[in-house]
């Protein structure tokens, strides 16, 4: 009998850490969707990247207050979490309080007085946070793509957060072998004497309510990231290493065209000639983005780890001056869409099933797509290396080159490069008139 | 500008059997527009005063294909590059020198992968070169003391983190330097870029050149420089409508650099 608190909890434990990782792999399966994309260049240019923009948080600061208090949250939350470390020992192994043992007294009241002292920076962090979201009402949380489900993760997280420091604090609190320490109970000392009318044997139970709830408590967050913004805690470590190591002006040349075009141009090919064996097996390939799976890897991944904190929408020229496009709906649409044929697979015995939808006109409009100006500052402005802007030019490739689709103006525009080597109706014979003319 | 220009082309150099210094990528707007005529003159007025051996391709040169790229035309941008990378190379061009930071990026970035590598840069970076070897000296009288704010091209700045050639070339006009709230890398677009500039932009509740003039006006300038032909017509325009034509003027820093 007395090891069935041990058995529940690793029970608690394999399921909570078991369907986590499954939907990880379903994640990576989902990314496995987009095309293959070669980034093993520059190694420790990426992984610099990586310590100095997901680490060390280099882009948050550019706002001070939120990148602040973000990064109180972030240390405040991956350093509390070491306390977990103890729970989880204790919890398989029936012991109470294992640092204490293995640990000299003082440095394990130095340790856990810190995680208190943390706990509470991050309970006003948070606070700070709703405030911002609720009250404060900051433009970037208000636009019509953070309606619904986006708008209530934004909270939902916080009050985890709030729900989880309380918990540690009065864990320790109420747990008086801890308390008569005189180490470590900085904070929860103060915290001690709103219980000290309670019987031992009642803080006993409180003590270790607030510890199941704790630990069960962190086990939900565990799973409820995979189905919220805030993946981007696991993902912006591999976003930032796979983001782009190129000036942001460079955009990719399609190797397919090239290969088109240098075709066309070559006076010896033969145009007649009969395919390489095999060839017309191969399908033709797809120019640009309708779909989710048209899109590359990385892009996907793009997707699963935007925070939805809107720093390109709120940058984004086109967006500031109404135009329907937003950068930030554009990362969502294409989760949503990435999902859906996600879910999509699982239900057809894994094998995506046509439902015909696409992410090109039932997520993404035309109209957001042409209103774009390349102009890279949402991709300059994300925390997290995302590059919204490279979606847009795909799924322009698509509209262009499948479909003929672009506005008539465009179309005129590139009908005179094709004809006069210009973008307006001039004769090629004349460009080099302004010389000589006054 | 009342003297005569000296416009070399490839191919009078090629003809006297010579290699010019640079190669100056005129572009199309350079060649065909109005206003950004003017731009490429002031820039060859530079040139000759620096006595620099430069050509143009002149009927050689075509449009870049940045335009179609950026539109999502891959097919029309590589077909140009590549007619452009053959006369290139034909040449055995080196180094490319232009007013306009979607050439110098799309020749920059964008070529190297077709076949075309050569050493491009941006006219600002080059008027600094020219200034700091000693070959272009400047009397600095004509905009002394003038408030002056720079717009920054998103295809010079974002797009290549070029952020301070523009800045110390202006320094040279010892004018009054001001910075809109909004500059370097958060710079705001001149709305011109991806090929809106050749459409009508989307519905919606402003033009993005009225706000970015709007940024500019707030510095209470008496000029507003630009690096690039199409933000200097997005900002003229924008000047337009806000009715301040009188008070301030939209110049390139070639042009303000040339009369200096
Ligand atoms: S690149 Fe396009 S989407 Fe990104 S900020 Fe500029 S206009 Fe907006
Ligand atoms: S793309 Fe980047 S900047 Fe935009 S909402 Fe997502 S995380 Fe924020």
């Amino acid at each position: 009998m007395q090891y069935i608190p041990n058995i529940l909890f690793l029970i608690i434990l394999v399921l909570g850490v078991g369907y986590f990782t499954l939907n990880i792999k379903k994640l990576i399966r989902n990314i496995k969707l987009g095309r293959a994309v070669d980034a093993s260049d520059n190694k420790s240019e990426r992984w610099r990247n990586m310590a100095r923009i997901a680490l060390g948080q280099s882009k948050m600061v550019k706002r001070p207050v939120a990148g602040f208090l973000h990064i109180v949250v972030y240390v405040g939350f991956i350093i509390i979490n070491i306390e977990v470390l103890e729970i989880i020992i204790d919890g398989l192994f029936g012991t109470h309080r294992i640092g204490l043992k293995v640990l000299p007294e003082s440095v394990y009241g130095f340790l856990i007085g810190s995680f208190e002292v943390l706990a509470v920076l991050v309970l006003v962090s948070v606070i700070v946070f709703w405030i911002r979201r609720n009250v404060v009402k900051l433009k970037r949380f208000l636009s019509s793509e953070m309606k619904g489900w986006p708008k209530s993760d934004g909270n939902i997280i916080l009050y985890f957060e709030v729900v989880l420091m309380c918990l540690f604090l009065v864990m320790n609190a109420t747990d008086t072998t801890f308390q008569n320490l005189g180490h470590g109970n900085v904070i929860s000392q103060f915290i001690a004497p709103w219980f000290s009318s309670l019987s031992e044997g009642t803080l006993h139970i409180i003590e270790r309510t607030a510890w199941w709830i704790h630990i069960a408590g962190i086990l939900v967050f565990l799973n409820y990231l995979y189905f919220s913004k805030h993946l981007h805690i696991l993902l912006a470590f591999p976003n930032t290493y796979f983001g782009s190591v190129q000036p942001k002006g460079k955009f990719n040349n399609l190797e397919a065209v090239t290969n088109e075009v240098k075709l066309m141009m070559d006076p010896n090919a033969d145009p007649f000639a009969a395919a390489p064996e095999g060839a017309e097996e191969e399908e033709p390939a797809k120019f640009g983005a309708s779909d989710v799976m048209d899109l590359n890897q990385i892009q996907l991944l793009n997707a699963y780890t935007c925070t939805e904190c809107g720093r390109c929408t709120s940058a984004c020229p086109a967006n500031l001056t109404g135009k329907k496009l937003s950068p930030r709906k554009i990362m969502m649409d294409t989760r949503d869409r990435l999902e859906e044929v996600g879910k999509n697979i699982d239900a057809n015995g894994g094998e995506f099933k046509d439902d015909g939808k696409q992410l090109l006109g039932d997520y993404i409009t035309n109209e957001e797509l042409w209103a774009c100006t390349t102009c890279n500052a949402c991709v300059e402005e994300c925390p997290v290396s995302i590059n919204p802007l490279s979606i847009i030019l795909e799924m322009r490739r698509y509209l262009v080159m499948e479909q003929s689709a672009a506005p008539m103006e465009l179309n005129n525009m590139m009908t005179n490069i094709e004809n006069n080597g210009a973008p307006w109706p001039y004769n090629q014979m004349d460009r080099l008139n302004w010389a000589n003319e006054e | 500008m009342s003297e005569q220009l000296k416009v070399p082309t490839m191919a009078e150099f090629m003809a006297e059997g010579k290699q010019p210094e640079i190669l100056f990528w005129v572009g199309s707007a350079g060649s065909y527009d109005d206003r950004a005529k003017k731009i490429s003159k002031a820039f060859v007025k530079i040139l000759n005063k620096a006595n620099v051996e430069f050509a143009v391709l002149g009927e050689e040169e075509s449009n870049t294909g940045d335009v179609a790229k950026r539109a999502g035309n891959e097919f029309l941008f590589q077909m140009q590059a590549m007619m452009n990378i053959e006369v290139l190379n034909a040449y055995e061009v080196k180094r490319i020198v232009t007013c306009d930071p979607h050439s110098f990026n799309c020749l920059k970035n964008e070529y190297p992968s077709l076949g075309g590598n050569y050493d491009v840069v941006h006219h600002t970076q080059y008027i600094k070169e020219l200034i700091s070897s000693g070959r272009l000296t400047l009397e600095g009288n004509t905009y002394k003391g003038k408030r002056i704010t720079f717009h920054d091209p998103c295809y010079l700045g974002r797009a290549n983190n070029e952020y301070d050639a523009p800045r110390e070339v202006l320094k040279n006009t010892n004018a009054n330097l001001v910075e809109m709230k909004r500059h370097k890398n958060t710079a705001l677009c001149c709305g011109a870029g991806g090929a809106q500039m050749f459409k009508e932009p989307e519905k919606g509740n402003m033009d993005i050149n009225v706000l970015r003039t709007e940024d500019a006006i707030a510095t209470k300038p008496d000029i507003i420089a630009t690096g690039c032909p199409y933000c200097n017509t997005m900002m003229t325009d924008g000047v337009k409508a806000k009715e301040k034509e009188g008070e301030i003027s939209v110049l390139d820093i070639a042009e303000l650099i040339a009369n200096s």
